[in-house]
């Protein structure tokens, strides 16, 4: 029998998730959304020196609760610098960032993102806010970290519309276009599963599968080929300490909330 | 070494951008390099400096340091057919696509509001055509265009934006750098006709403080041609002098001095008050629908003459000293509350 305070929303398993993957001592480059309550919870429990940075030049901050905005006060508070976005994205650009983490309405099967339209570009049905910060973080970190929601409009054959780079048209062609060497996606976390990226093929592939979740399911929720090696983990569910520190540092459910 | 050819190029329309002579030449024309009093009202730095037809930027960062007093006194003037910067902009920008005087966007972030959703009003202007994005871009990029603004220069190398549909809607090239052979992203210049930057305090002449992260305030008042600069307070010159390290945009940089307390409200200006939560879901409900896009700007920007009494209108010393001591705490809340 699981107990109350052990169980747990698909939204605090996909952060608990994606904030095990963040080694302690490396630096995380962290989008708006679900990224922030991730890196925030990676170091109040496994990463204590993880390096958080914000893109309008938060650095290092040691915040109670998480920020609104990618930009606010507590993208500092307690920090190392408060800077700028020239002085972070510079910083990216030269190779100091270990992690980029970032949401996305559409990806497929490379790992390319889409965040800027639904439907045609010039009559859109949906327009979503565009790149922001997310082409400069798939393009510059070392490993990018994608953290969505997964169904089989999200997961596409195609996007609609190409924002930030994944690997391209494949293996090979980051490098080609011009982007720095050995970058691009490492992991995808959804609320079925843990996604990575063949080595050779640049593919996704699944990796573990969220309790309860059976491999049909990942596969009917996925509009594209995905790869399944013959073991699968099961993820790890999250821990009664890891709960209580997401739930302490988004007091309102500002994230937490969001289905 | 080899030539520098063009191997890719964006086909959004490149905005804001000068010949760097063309742009020396304005500067040597129009900018003063004396101490002068600038300060005036928002009223008559809008009515001054802003023309309906120009590309305008807005400072801060989302709901961030904004100049809201600013953005409602353009509203308010009824300017049109502006191009703005959508760099991470979120309620400025919302607001000037909703009452119509803003039609064309460069994007990088616009149409959202981060964690609290989608923009209702703008990306319905959008979607319906009456406000085009003319060109893509990311933010790194966007603020790097400020940056090669600011130096005069017409381009800044980059190694972003390379390979995606962000480059092709956008106005960078790519070329073969002449060092190292690969491919790299030229990302145009951009010198706004206006920008519009809120800070903590600033002298009669413009030398400004900003308390926090500059994002990227430091380039584009810089880039700007000219530049409106509101202030929490306006400090004596002295105070400037005796910590000059402290000055984020030096005065001749500045065209107008604008003292407005609150000016960023329902914004944050980081260490001094918090977002008004209430009075940005009062306009996420209401610019649902057209009909009530008119409510909102009738009754907060129409109705009233200045900032003073829109501040008064949303909840006055009371709420205001309420959003300061929420940001004093590091945005917890007190508890109880929402």
């Amino acid at each position: 029998m699981m107990a109350k305070e052990t169980a747990y929303t698909q939204v605090e398993l996909m952060a608990t998730i994606a904030a095990r993957m963040l080694d302690d001592g490396r630096s995380v480059f962290v989008g708006t959304g679900l990224p922030v309550i991730a890196a925030m919870l990676a170091q109040k429990s496994n990463a204590p020196n993880l390096l958080i940075i914000y893109e309008a030049g938060g650095i290092g901050p040691q915040s109670p609760v998480i920020p609104v905005s990618v930009g606010d006060s507590r993208t500092f508070y307690h920090g190392v610098a408060a800077s700028s976005m020239h002085d972070v994205m510079a910083a990216t650009q030269a190779g100091y960032v270990d992690y980029g983490f970032l949401g996305a309405a559409q990806i497929d099967m490379l790992g390319n993102i889409n965040t800027t339209v639904i439907g045609d570009y010039e009559n859109p049905k949906v327009r979503l806010p565009g790149s922001g910060g997310a082409n400069d973080v798939g393009s510059l970190c070392h490993k990018t970290i994608i953290v969505m929601k997964q169904d089989e409009k999200r997961f596409v054959k195609k996007l609609d519309f190409m924002t930030t780079p994944g690997y391209l048209a494949g293996p090979g062609e980051r490098e080609r276009v011009g982007l720095p060497r050995d970058t691009g996606p490492y992991r995808v976390i959804t609320q079925l599963g843990v996604y990575g990226f063949n080595s050779q093929t640049k593919r996704m592939m699944l990796i573990s599968r969220h309790p309860g979740v059976n491999i049909e399911e990942i596969k009917k929720n996925c509009g594209f080929d995905l790869l399944v090696p013959p073991v699968v983990m099961d993820s790890e569910i999250p821990t009664g300490k890891e709960l209580r520190i997401l739930r302490e540092i988004d007091p309102g459910s500002i994230v937490l909330g969001r289905s | 070494m080899n030539d520098t050819e063009t191997i890719a190029e964006g086909h959004g329309q490149l905005v804001g951008f000068r010949d760097p002579d063309e742009n020396r030449r304005w500067v040597l024309e129009n900018k003063s390099r004396k101490l002068e009093d600038k300060r005036m009202s928002a009223k008559e730095a809008v009515s001054r400096l802003v023309q309906s037809g120009d590309f305008i930027a807005s400072g801060g960062f989302g709901h961030v340091r904004v100049s809201m007093a600013i953005i409602y006194e353009i509203i308010r003037q009824r300017k049109q057919g502006l191009t703005m910067a959508g760099k991470t902009a979120v309620h400025d920008i919302d607001l000037l696509v909703a009452s119509g005087c803003v039609d064309k966007v460069e994007a990088a972030y616009s149409f959202g509001y981060e964690l609290r959703g989608l923009s209702h009003a703008s990306r319905r202007a959008v979607e319906k055509g009456r406000c085009k994005v003319v060109s893509e871009i990311s933010n790194a990029a966007y603020q790097w265009r400020f940056l090669a603004g600011m130096m005069g220069i017409p381009f800044i190398p980059s190694r972003t934006l390379l390979g995606t549909d962000t480059f092709k809607k956008s106005s960078a090239k790519a070329v073969t750098c002449p060092f190292t052979n690969k491919p790299l992203a030229l990302i145009p210049s951009c010198n706004p006709d206006v920008g519009v930057v809120h800070v903590h305090r600033c002298d009669e002449y413009g030398n400004a403080q900003i308390d926090g992260a500059l994002i990227e305030d430091f380039e584009l008042s810089r880039a700007s041609r000219k530049l409106i600069v509101t202030t929490e307070e306006v400090t004596p010159h002295k105070r400037i002098r005796v910590e000059p390290w402290q000055t984020a945009i030096p005065f001749y940089f500045v065209d107008a001095v604008v003292e407005i307390p609150y000016g960023a409200h329902p914004c944050q200006m980081p260490l001094k008050y918090f977002f008004d939560e209430e009075h940005i879901s009062e306009w996420l409900n209401l610019s649902k629908d057209d009909d009530g896009v008119r409510e909102y700007l009738d009754k907060y920007v129409h109705s009233v003459e200045s900032f003073k009494e829109y501040l008064r209108l949303v909840g006055g010393q009371r709420k205001l000293r309420q959003l300061e001591r929420i940001e004093k705490r590091g945005g917890l809340r007190p508890r109880g509350t929402k």
